[in-house]
């Protein structure tokens, strides 16, 4: 700054700039004096107060199926930390060692570093064993947490609109924790894992044009090579682990954004959220639940062993052991390698395309993840549903998705119970011949007849859903009459127990418009929209409306029942506003309509 | 149960209209009951049985703070090489099983106190928190939209479709580099013709003629076999005797192992391929690749009776009177042959490698068969 600006005013000067601050005084409130200073200091910095607020008051409903994807959370954060711990004594080399600890009949042989860190941290560090134990079971425990969290959200049609993207996050994480596992049971360098690894080169050099390549950028050279076991570390340690915990946190927010879905019940509606604080009771519930998580998982890894590299043995790639088997979620894969037949590999062009290879090893998990994946997206095509939904579906409701769903169900069993042909052909003394080709069957037959069971079952069940409104509930109480007749007495339900088995929708088939337009000449419509209409028709041609207060008292007009108890008139307790009109409101949507007298009423 | 296209009131819905929207057209319906009345918990309303909740949980929490003790104890005061018979268990090391249980207990305690805590004295009334639809307003979106295409139309974007494109490019190719240095850097990929080289092939001499046969070597004890060790029925491991001077062991096996029985000469198959076997043998005593030819597992399962290899990874099952024809499972090709012979002492010998790829199949296959 020049000397002349020193006669007047400087408008840049410190005590300028600082002229209009405002000093805030921190003044906690009355409850909060003890944590006031810190809290106070915080939201001084932060403005956290308001999302703290927002975070704290959420409300949360309760059911045994929500917390599915929380043990899947849990199970993710205790690998996490257990994983930290591996990382000290692991060491990721494939350099060879003459092994010299504690585990006597290991002494003496040339093992690979990594197996003889993973050896030493089985024996020669302290708890060493329990960690190592604790991480693998938490990780088969992640992926079984991840498949069942899955299957509900799909059954209960959880995945409709808003939560699709939801779906899609949770499709990637669970097809990235498939991969995670497969990296990290290789890393110990035992001779089963090296006998997963040498398919796996075996499972790229199966991808036409480019397979032998990838092989050989995977491996650095030749099979087993020394750069597959530091790669698969660092992809092991930090880059699927960051993607990992990226998407999850995208997916925890974003159940904090859609508030949770909620199953039917009396007093919930589409627009409402009915169940607990977070603070205090969820956070002492899903607290409280990670050590109940946590701690069984220590207790099966102090009770059950599991992956004895020891008594495999380091990886040498001339012996085998009968009876190789990956990990849990990896069998529907090598299932699917058993199953398919040599045939499928063929010269061509001049050169080699290992379909028997490729089909099982590569395509499968992306096809159908990609399958998985797009389903949201398929059926609100075919439905034409675009409100959004936060009432869960009874999966007998929604009988063709639930078909669809056992039948993928089923598809995966079959190629998952491939992969134990071997085990099953031991312990039962059967032919694994006959087991593999009745397999190879199944395949193609026992999903569509899933499909078409699950589908009668479904139905059938709503029709005795109709059958319990109309009738009651069957009470075991034998009734003689004066002329000798005998009936069961049957217990009315009442308005809350009734409410959950008639308050679902019954969606029609779309149908294509007019088959002529105004000039009487013959419509096109699109290819897509008759499909469209077809799919439509498959998806809801078969349905069982929900009972009618009319039938209901048609059904008592009979006079074979006893009263029934009338539903108590309170209303809901929140009306859908104006805004919400893009919500499926049933019942909003019902109360416009005028209802028939109840004659029991 | 209504039928499709039933004559009920409810008319079919044309694809352009969608069958949700609209409010007429759905017959009377149950209303919603509205939440049931709340009923309080026995703590809610029995002092004593506030009391009992608010003890047990802090029960839980001892115990927890017990079994963090005990831990830490076990860890200073367990010698770590003691094993322990628990019956259903088996043996297992003592340390091991009472860090784990502690641990366990510690948790558990923590959790169920927790949970408790949240079930007995915790408010059970729920709450009704309200909903609104996931989409901003229509001011809001109108807003952010402005922003974009204000932004987009302040830097010029649309104006000058040269910046647009050149930006474009120059990401589009600020990625390659990482993705070829890895690539690159991790392996060579032109070296695809090492997956079909193996040890048992003969190095040539300085002239140009054919080397030694290469000696059929026990593994893992590298000692030559003689013809007349190998008795009807018995199977070797084997690896060629260059496997001593290797300088990368495992990768050389990975491809040269090789598995050796003895056949009775009239076991073999009667035909082209059963000739083919023995005449590639030694009086009955054959050699083949160990490695499948599916995804290269070892082919380590012999089946004495049925004279049938098994690989025990997929269970492809190869005939070993019949030059290991595929009978059953998923791979496609035989197991190759090894051609021995027998040397001047009697051991037996390998006179050229194999004449085609071992292990899996890869694109390239078919340029190094050499019939």
């Amino acid at each position: 700054m020049s000397s002349s600006t020193n006669e007047r005013v400087n408008p840049r000067s410190a005590e300028a700039l600082r002229e209009h601050d405002e000093v805030s005084e921190s003044a906690p409130s009355g409850g909060m004096k003890a944590s006031g200073g810190i809290a106070g200091w915080l939201d001084d910095r932060t403005g956290g107060a308001g999302f703290v607020a927002f975070l704290l008051k959420k409300v949360f409903p309760d059911h045994w199926t929500f917390m599915l994807g929380e043990i899947a959370m849990y199970s993710l954060i205790i690998c996490l930390l257990t994983g930290v711990f591996l990382t000290f004594w692991f060491v990721p080399s494939a350099g060879q060692v003459v092994y010299d600890g504690s585990y006597l009949p290991l002494q003496g042989i040339t093992v690979s570093e990594a197996y003889r860190s993973t050896v030493d941290i089985s024996f020669d560090v302290r708890g060493g064993l329990l960690i190592r134990q604790i991480h693998h079971w938490a990780a088969l425990l992640f992926i079984v947490a991840i498949t069942v969290h899955m299957l509900r959200v799909f059954f209960t049609g959880a995945f409709r609109k808003p939560r699709e993207i939801n779906w899609v996050i949770g499709t990637i994480l669970s097809m990235l924790a498939l991969i995670e596992g497969f990296a990290g049971y290789s890393l110990p360098d035992d001779l089963l894992s090296g006998a997963g690894l040498r398919a796996a080169e075996g499972f790229m050099q199966s991808i036409p044009i480019v397979g032998s390549y990838i092989a050989y950028i995977a491996f650095g050279g030749p099979f087993p090579g020394e750069t597959i076991i530091p790669v698969l570390f660092s992809v092991h340690i930090l880059l699927l682990p960051a993607i990992l915990v990226g998407l999850f946190t995208a997916h925890i927010v974003l159940v904090f954004v859609h508030k949770h879905t909620q199953y039917p019940g009396p007093g919930r509606t589409n627009m409402n959220v009915v169940g607990y604080p977070f603070m205090p009771v969820y956070i002492a519930k899903a607290g409280g639940f990670f050590f109940l998580v946590f701690g069984v998982v220590a207790l099966i890894a102090a009770l059950v062993t599991i992956n004895p590299i020891w008594a495999y043995g380091p990886y040498d790639p001339s012996p085998i052991t009968a009876g190789s088997q990956p990990d849990w979620y990896m069998g529907f894969a090598d299932g699917a390698l058993r199953l398919l037949p040599g045939f499928l590999e063929f010269d061509a062009l001049g050169r080699t395309w290992s379909f028997n290879v490729f089909l099982g090893a590569i395509a499968l998990i992306p096809v159908l993840f990609t399958i998985q994946g797009v389903y949201p997206f398929l059926e609100k095509w075919i439905t034409g549903d675009n409100r959004e939904h936060h009432l869960l579906d009874r999966p007998r409701n929604a009988p063709v998705r639930t078909g669809l769903g056992v039948m993928a169900v089923s598809f995966y069993l079959i190629l998952f119970i491939a992969a134990g042909n071997d085990i099953i052909a031991i312990k039962l003394h059967l032919s694994i011949n006959d087991i593999t080709n009745i397999l190879r069957l199944s395949i193609f037959v026992v999903p569509p007849l899933a499909f078409w069971i699950t589908k009668r079952i479904c139905l059938s069940l709503q029709r005795h859903d109709r059958d319990t409104v109309l009738h009651g509930r069957e009470s075991g109480t034998i009734i003689r009459t004066a002329e000798g007749r005998f009936f069961e007495k049957h217990e009315p339900l009442d308005g809350y127990e009734r409410w959950p088995l008639v308050q679902q929708e019954v969606p029609e088939p779309l149908v294509l418009g007019s088959q002529t337009d105004a000039n009487g000449v013959a419509a096109k419509h699109a290819r897509s929209e008759r499909i469209r209409a077809r799919l439509s028709h498959f998806y809801f041609k078969d349905r069982v409306a929900p009972v009618t207060p009319p039938e209901l008292a048609a059904a008592h007009a009979h006079g074979e029942h006893e009263a029934i108890t009338p539903p108590p008139e309170t209303s809901i307790s929140v009306e859908g506003p104006p805004e919400t009109q893009g919500l499926a409101s049933p019942t909003s949507e019902r109360e416009v309509v005028k209802r028939a007298p109840e004659k029991d009423l | 149960m209504v039928e499709d296209g039933g004559s009920d009131s409810r008319a079919l819905v044309r694809l352009d209209e969608g069958h949700h929207v609209g409010t007429g057209g759905l017959p009377a319906e149950f209303q919603n009951p509205g939440l049931p009345e709340h009923v309080h918990r026995l703590a809610d309303e029995t002092p004593a049985a506030g009391k009992r909740a608010e003890r047990q949980v802090a029960t839980l929490f001892g115990v927890s703070m017990l079994a963090t003790v005990a831990f830490l104890v076990a860890y200073f005061a367990i010698d770590y090489t003691v094993d322990v018979f628990v019956p259903g268990i088996g043996t297992t090391n003592l340390l091991h099983l009472v860090l784990g249980v502690t641990m366990a207990v510690s948790l558990l305690g923590i959790g169920f106190g927790a949970v408790h805590w949240a079930k007995a004295i915790m408010p059970d009334e729920e709450i009704v928190e309200e909903r609104h639809l996931q989409r901003s307003s229509d001011a809001t979106r109108k807003k952010a939209a402005d922003l974009i295409l204000g932004g987009g139309e302040m830097a010029q974007l649309g104006r000058r479709p040269l910046l647009k494109y050149s930006l474009g490019g120059a990401l589009g190719l600020f990625a390659l580099p990482f993705v070829v240095q890895v690539a690159g850097s991790l392996g060579n990929p032109t070296e695809v013709s090492e997956l079909a080289e193996t040890l048992w092939d003969i190095p040539k001499n300085p002239d140009g003629s054919p080397g030694a046969p290469i000696r059929l070597m026990r593994d893992p004890e590298l000692t030559p076999i003689k013809a007349s060790d190998v008795t009807i029925g018995s199977v070797f491991h084997v690896m060629p005797e260059t496997l001593k001077e290797s300088t990368h062991v495992l990768e050389d096996k990975a491809k040269a192992a090789v598995i050796l029985m003895r056949l009775d000469p009239s076991q073999f198959a009667a035909d082209e391929r059963g000739r083919k076997t023995q005449d590639w043998g030694y009086q009955g005593i054959i050699a083949y690749s160990k490695v499948c030819t599916h995804v290269g597992c070892s082919v380590g399962l012999y089946e004495q009776q049925t004279h049938h290899l098994l690989c025990p990874c997929h269970q492809s099952t190869f005939d070993a009177t019949r030059d290991m024809d595929v009978i059953f499972g998923p791979a496609k090709r035989p197991l190759p042959q090894l051609k021995i012979t027998v040397d001047a002492s009697g051991y037996l010998v390998a006179t050229q490698g194999f004449t085609e790829p071992v292990g899996p199949s890869f694109w390239e296959r078919n340029e190094f068969v050499n019939e």
